[in-house]
């Protein structure tokens, strides 16, 4: 559950995020493939080396759908349905596989924001994002 | 038995050289306990820990949290011997603390993403996979004793 505090909090940190998308997403898919790197094996049809094209475009779609979800949270299954149909039927990506980027993406806010990343605020976007991954598993079950 | 190329035990050696243990440590812990409400079952004995901000001033915290990360060193001076060196460690964490041993992996996050904050870019992809590496031969040690 997140506290109207919370939900404010989510929606600033990801409106901030929207200009510097293509970073922060491609960065945070980078650090998922190095830390993991069982996590290439759904990205075998890209090119997923450094700043490459599709990283970025890839990282920019993912920073932009966190801050859309974050501006409806009591929404977001509809919001995010046809992404959620997508990664269900089409990618069949391993559910497992989101905590390893959720992690990343924590990282990658952390080095972004340095101490302005703060424990409450660690754990408002922990939250959101258990939330956003939830739905995006859930036409699996 | 894990393998450490020499980039791999110098990155570890300067990453834990350039922590500060008495901020580091109470931070971490202090995270853990925010993040994943949860694992205040294993601190009864510590006092307020109702909100955030009574997490985070909260001395026994701090102090544990120095504590905790303090243990770390052994690993980063026994490179080769991770899962011998936290054995007994390991045992009490089993049969006198009845600690859930997935609680390690929460903890080692949370210290990853407090040295994010606090080495910036530096943290580097290559940095990150080479220390969570290194956590995860730790947290391997320190669930391998319980039966």
């Amino acid at each position: 559950m997140l506290s109207n505090t919370e939900k404010e909090l989510i929606v600033q940190i990801w409106d901030k995020m929207i200009p510097v998308a293509e970073d922060i997403g491609s960065e945070a898919l980078l650090r998922m493939f190095t830390t993991f790197p069982k996590t290439k094996t759904y990205f075998s049809h890209l090119d997923i080396s450094p700043r490459s094209e599709h990283l970025r475009c890839h990282g920019k779609k993912i920073v932009q759908a966190l801050a859309e979800g974050a501006r409806n949270i009591s929404t977001l299954t509809t919001t995010l349905a046809p992404l959620s149909r997508f990664h269900a039927y089409q990618l069949r990506i391993h559910p497992t596989n989101f905590k390893l980027l959720n992690h990343c993406i924590l990282v990658t806010l952390a080095c972004y924001m340095g101490e302005n990343f703060t424990p409450v605020a660690h754990a408002a976007i922990d939250k959101y994002l258990s939330a956003f991954s939830a739905v995006l598993a859930e036409k699996f079950r | 038995m894990v393998e450490w190329s020499d980039s791999e035990r110098k990155t570890i050696a300067s990453v834990w050289g350039k922590i500060k243990v008495d901020k580091i440590g109470p931070q971490t812990l202090a995270r853990v306990l925010i993040v994943y409400p949860w694992t205040q079952r294993y601190f009864g004995s510590f006092g307020n820990l109702s909100s955030a901000s009574a997490v985070l001033a909260n001395l026994k915290v701090a102090n544990h949290g120095k504590t905790v990360l303090n243990a770390l060193d052994k690993a980063v001076k026994n490179l080769d011997g991770i899962k011998a060196t936290y054995s007994e460690l390991s045992q009490l964490h089993c049969n006198t603390l009845n600690v859930d041993p997935d609680n390690f992996r929460l903890l080692a996050d949370c210290l990853t993403i407090v040295v994010a904050t606090s080495f910036r870019s530096e943290f580097n992809p290559a940095v990150q996979a080479t220390w969570q590496k290194f956590l995860s031969v730790v947290v391997a040690a320190l669930s391998s004793r319980y039966h």
